[in-house]
């Protein structure tokens, strides 16, 4: 393979094991390089990473670089950036992706501006095109598209003039694509030496709290907005999530608001989902709460205004009052 | 101790026009605002401030009348104020953006704190905070929730992460963005008002902070927006308007019945 010029994702580990976006973009970078006619490689940092580094070859990476020291174990951003910096000044890839993890979001932008190249953060699509731009035409450069300025926009961004090209993405905007257990590819051993004065971070203790919501493994999610009106109102919601067996979602105003705990939120700054059922109640459908949910199999909009945006994306809409619509749908269920 | 807060004056609205030949931002004829988010790390720093008697410098890039924005941190209790602002530093992208903050900063030169929001609500990003970091060559550490001490040469806070929260050293002096678990802003009072009324805001140029022109404004922008556009969707799903009680019960019951053809439920 040639070694410059590749598509490159962050590995990002945590207790050793791989985060499951840094898999969803190895699978979005491997269609990018193939587009391209180059390879997909991956850069992991850590501790004794080389086995899961290994393992990770069947989502069809050609090299996976692995840089492992005793105090790179855990994240902080100091000898990261720095070990990113020098294996992608060695190995010039042209596009490096990270995950728009609280990781992915303190490395990448300190990795961009050591390099002075350009990043674009929480991509929800990645093309390769082409552009003229001042008279050059630049080739197969890396279309980053994202939600802007609040909400109803979508803007295509280019960082084509310094390489690598780069963007964070969230988890769960990606699909993951089946591994190819026999897929050839090489972990590659890469050392960089690190000062104890290039880690000014200690990281003294790491608190874990268990998750109680999880939304990405839901077949069924009820998601309650502004319209719930108040928190007391916001049970309805929960009502009928628990009378479909569903799990309760909430927009970004409603936690905003206070009806409901952050866990709940789905959309751009909160969880991408894709269940089979998505019920929206009284939520109007902001580009950033749609780039979060418009792939669930089935979409119902509930909504007092027709013209709400989440209307457009609905597969059924019903207009009407939550507190009207919500319970005659929990009384259908239990009369089935 | 010393501790620079740059901020960034946003549009109050959500509704915001772009310029479509330019693909930035139209400001003109909307409200401005301190971006909502740079409260928690003003507060952040008024609350180091009240414990160990710190000095506040609030910075911030953007037109002339961004100084307003400024003047809302020292009506809240910041001491100094300055503002970046020249023709030169239009269209900044998050790395031309940090590369101007980071001068000022490094032209400030004695402090041991740097504390900035999460991201604006403008632009979404959060990279500005990083990337000041880079240029400066300090340690960053985002999405602080809590700081435990802060002491001129050794922070200690914790960081919300994932999955819980890890409490951090970090070797000052360092960059920091504060989430709002942090602190709740505190509003401005009347002395404040008055003493920021009072106050002249310096403003300062590229030469004034040593940036090269070629880092500057949207020629030292790495990234450009190149296209813009209002997505429209066509799903074409029914939409049903029920006209009485027993139309949304009807629309209910014809609802559950298609979730039962699809085997949903």
């Amino acid at each position: 393979m040639n070694e410059k010029n590749n598509v490159w994702v962050f590995i990002q580990q945590d207790e050793g094991k791989p985060a499951e976006v840094s898999i969803e973009l190895m699978c979005k970078a491997r269609e990018l390089a193939d587009t391209l006619k180059v390879s997909m490689c991956g850069v992991m940092i850590g501790k004794n990473i080389k086995a899961e580094a290994k393992k990770l070859i069947s989502y069809r990476a050609d090299r996976i670089y692995c840089i492992e020291d005793g105090r790179l174990d855990h994240y902080t951003p100091v000898p990261y950036t720095k070990i990113m910096c020098e294996v992608i000044k060695k190995y010039e890839p042209q596009i490096v992706l990270y995950g728009a993890t609280t990781t992915g979001r303190d490395l990448a932008p300190r990795v961009a501006s050591s390099l002075k190249v350009g990043l674009t953060a929480d991509c929800t699509d990645l093309k390769i095109g082409d552009h003229t731009m001042k008279d050059q035409e630049f080739k197969n450069i890396l279309y980053q598209i994202r939600p802007a300025f609040g909400g109803n926009i979508i803007a295509t961004i280019v960082s084509p003039e310094k390489k690598p090209q780069m963007a964070t993405v969230r988890e769960g905007v990606m699909k993951l694509s089946a591994p190819e257990s026999k897929y050839a590819g090489e972990v590659v051993n890469e050392q960089i030496k690190l000062t104890d004065a290039e880690f000014p971070t200690e990281v003294i203790k790491i608190i874990k709290k268990t998750r109680s919501v999880n939304l990405k493994a839901a077949h069924i999610i009820v998601s309650g907005g502004m319209g719930a009106g108040s928190k007391e109102n916001f049970k309805l919601i929960q009502d009928l999530a628990h009378a479909l067996g569903g799990t309760v979602g909430a927009s970004r105003a409603a936690v905003d608001a206070g009806f409901i705990a952050k866990e709940h939120q789905v959309g751009q700054t909160g969880t991408t989902v894709r269940p089979k059922l998505y019920i929206a109640c009284g939520i109007s459908g902001s580009i950033q709460h749609r780039a979060g949910m418009d792939q669930s199999g089935r979409i119902i909009a509930i909504n007092t205004d027709p013209e709400a945006p989440i209307f457009q994306i609905a597969h059924y809409g019903i207009v009407g009052d939550l507190s009207d619509v919500i319970p005659r749908l929990i009384k259908a269920v239990k009369s089935k | 101790m010393k501790i620079i807060i740059p901020i960034k004056q946003v549009p109050e609205t959500g509704d915001v026009k772009m310029d479509s030949a330019t693909g930035t931002m139209k400001r003109d004829g909307v409200r401005s605002i301190v971006n909502p988010l740079d409260l928690y790390a003003i507060e952040t720093g008024l609350k180091i401030k009240e414990s160990t008697g710190a000095h506040i410098t609030v910075i911030t890039m953007g037109p002339p009348k961004a100084a307003e924005a400024l003047k809302e941190a020292v009506a809240m209790g910041c001491d100094d104020a300055m503002l970046l602002s020249d023709k030169s530093f239009a269209g900044s992208d998050t790395c031309a953006t940090s590369y101007v903050l980071a001068m000022a900063i490094k032209k400030i030169a004695d402090y041991n704190l740097v504390i900035c929001g999460e991201r604006a609500t403008d632009g979404d990003t959060g990279q500005v905070g990083p990337g000041i970091s880079a240029w400066l060559n300090l340690p960053v550490c985002t999405y602080i929730s809590k700081i435990i001490s802060a002491g001129e040469k050794i922070l200690t806070a914790e960081r919300l992460v994932e999955d819980g929260y890890e409490t951090l050293e970090i070797k000052g002096p360092c960059v920091i963005t504060v989430v709002k678990e942090a602190a709740s802003p505190r509003l401005p009072t009347l002395s404040g008002k008055i003493r920021a009324k009072k106050l002249t805001i310096p403003i300062l140029g590229p030469s004034d902070i040593n940036a090269h022109p070629e880092h500057l404004g949207l020629a030292g922008s790495p990234t450009k927006v190149v296209k813009i556009e209002t997505p429209k969707i066509t799903r074409n799903g029914e939409l049903i308007i029920p006209k009485s009680p027993e139309e949304m019960e009807a629309a209910a019951d014809k609802i559950i019945k298609y979730f039962h053809k699809l085997d949903i439920i």
